[in-house]
């Protein structure tokens, strides 16, 4: 196995507020990784700092062997890292269509896209049904289908998954962890964030803890399972 | 409590009845005025409608800038007219100046289509600078910083344009054939015939661009959500040019139309047409591009038929018709003619 992402020593500050303070991780080839804390530790920051929408204080971000901290959004996304963000951030005037077509903006290769297409109905078909309708009109777990099916149509080596179980109901829940199972399976790497910590280190190989913008624990995730201060922070045991 | 309530209730009835019979009688009032001009003098309603229209497109060209920039970056373009400006500026240089082509005749076409490419690559490049200088770095800053900038920049173009043309108002001949059409006592002259010949296409051009293009499924993904956009690796910086760009395109043609129509130019024109425009686009809904051309022909109209008309109240109340109208609808409808209310976010 190789590294496919590697985050060593990341700084992020909004302002004089460093809202990450050390934040080191390896994503391997193949993976589930799970990143978890507790609202405000910094996970969003680290995804949105390593997708370019901010920039870093200190520290570098090296994925698939070159580095990427510093470039520009679009330009992260063309080489095969796409996010679904937190918060969904679907357009909302737009049709469920349109809203994967944004998806595989930078691909060119029509037949592909039209593969891909069919690939992620099949995974979501509640979204073959509202194809045609605008993204903004449906509801919060719809969208959410919508947000991890876009990041899809981008054909990721990466997947970053920002909170994809959020306001979700439990159906709703249990179906999207199965379904972040099955990407994987179509051999896709995910970095998945998580407030739902049970939830994601039962599907996740590895998992982090962060908090207050420091990764606290990192290890197996069957092992921080069953951790004793996990289980007493996160899992509410 | 429920007596309250049914208190309560009862007033938002009588308020809302009230309106819309106060509504009803503002439109029968309208229609009535309409009706019997159009009945006094047929001939003559049609005319007035028709130099309303024209000036009409001229002012859509000019809305859509407005319109496209605020629909991106949430930027009231106060510039947006002086652009206008100095296009029509540049194109009386272009054509009486450095050219000299003062008639009309195949050369003198030629001349006005390649004025035509230049003063639309004069004023869309001048607008990518515009953006590029004066507004990027201020994309996440508080609203009233790029605000106050782009009065700040609609000076500068301004005391260019003062410059260029000088203090008072110039006139110049035009290229274009003089004399009209007349069809059945409605005198349709060659100058409106052109505005529309001009116009219509480039308003079907920049709506092909916006729906059916890469760059234009990129400006609605950037104006709808600019983060969003990045993450679908779309270029928003480039994005955002390509809009002041395409805005200020449209501004130079309408300034070389304004020029070669009206045969005049001053520095002080941005600020009467751009206000025009501002409204219409206001009016129609800003940051609905179907709006500003609903909103820019309607001001047109309604200035043209209440100029034109022989029972009307005439040119000096021009504005105050219009505004009225605005300030009305406004009431009434706060998101403008075809603007949406934001219930989408969830």
């Amino acid at each position: 196995m190789s590294a496919l992402l590697e985050v060593q020593g990341l700084q992020v500050a909004y302002g004089s507020i460093l809202a990450v303070k050390d934040v080191s991780l390896t994503v391997n080839e193949g993976e589930i990784v799970t990143l978890i804390g507790s609202n405000g530790a910094g996970k969003s920051t680290t995804l949105r700092t390593i997708s370019g929408l901010l920039k870093p204080k200190a520290g570098t971000i090296t994925f698939n062997g070159e580095r990427i901290d510093g470039k520009e959004g679009h330009e992260i996304v063309a080489k095969g890292l796409c996010q679904s963000p937190e918060g969904r951030r679907i357009f909302p005037r737009m049709s469920v269509r349109e809203n994967l077509d944004l998806g595989a903006f930078l691909r060119t290769d029509k037949a592909a896209i039209e593969v891909d297409r069919e690939r992620v109905l099949e995974l979501f078909p509640r979204l073959r049904e509202r194809i045609e309708q605008k993204g903004g009109t449906m509801s919060g777990g719809e969208q959410q289908m919508l947000a991890v099916a876009r990041a899809m149509m981008g054909a990721p080596k990466l997947l970053l998954l920002d909170e994809p179980s959020m306001g979700l109901a439990p159906v709703l829940v249990d179906m999207i962890f199965e379904t972040i199972v099955k990407i994987r399976e179509q051999g896709i790497t995910i970095l998945l964030i998580e407030q739902n910590a049970a939830a994601a280190l039962d599907v996740a190989d590895r998992a982090y803890v962060l908090e207050s913008g420091t990764i606290k624990m990192s290890g197996k995730a069957s092992d921080l399972a069953k951790d004793e201060a996990v289980t007493k922070a996160y899992l509410g045991g | 409590m429920s007596i309250l309530a049914a208190g309560y209730q009862g007033r938002l009835d009588r308020r809302r009845y009230f309106e819309r019979t106060l509504g009803t009688l503002a439109a029968l009032g309208i229609l009535y005025w309409l009706g019997i001009n159009f009945a006094k003098s047929p001939s003559q309603f049609f005319q007035a409608s028709l130099i309303g229209l024209s000036n009409g497109v001229l002012y859509a060209l000019i809305a859509l800038g407005y319109t496209l920039v605020y629909g991106i970056i949430e930027l009231i373009n106060f510039a947006h007219g002086d652009l206008f400006m100095l296009g029509a500026v540049f194109s009386a240089n272009f054509m009486s100046i450095w050219f000299g082509k003062n008639h009309s005749g195949v050369v003198g076409w030629g001349f006005f289509f390649a004025c035509l490419l230049a003063v639309m690559t004069f004023c869309g490049g001048l607008n990518v600078v515009i953006e590029r200088f004066a507004y990027r770095r201020l994309r996440r800053a508080p609203k009233l910083a790029p605000l106050i900038t782009a009065v700040g920049v609609s000076f500068i173009l301004q005391f260019i344009g003062l410059r260029w043309n000088g203090s008072g108002q110039k006139t110049w001949n035009s290229m274009l054939p003089k004399g009209a059409i007349e069809i059945s006592n409605v005198k349709i002259p060659y100058t409106t015939i052109l505005s529309f010949v001009i116009t219509v296409p480039l308003l079907l051009l920049m709506s092909w661009i916006v729906t059916r293009t890469r760059q234009g499924k990129a400006m609605r993904a950037t104006a709808q959500d600019q983060d969003a956009a990045r993450l679908m690796g779309i270029n928003v910086n480039r994005t955002i040019s390509f809009t002041f760009a395409l805005g200020g395109a449209l501004a130079g043609a309408a300034g070389l139309l304004f020029q070669q129509t009206r045969g005049l130019t001053s520095y002080n024109l941005g600020y009467q047409l751009g206000l025009i425009a501002f409204t219409s686009a206001v009016m129609g809904g800003i940051g609905n591009l179907q709006g500003a051309v609903l909103g820019a022909l309607l001001i047109g109209l309604i200035q043209g038929l209440n100029d034109g008309l022989p029972i009307g109240l005439g040119q000096q109340w021009s504005q105050t018709v219009v505004f009225s109208i605005l300030i009305l609808l406004m009431a009434f409808k706060p998101t403008g003619l075809l603007g949406k209310t934001v219930t989408e976010k969830v």
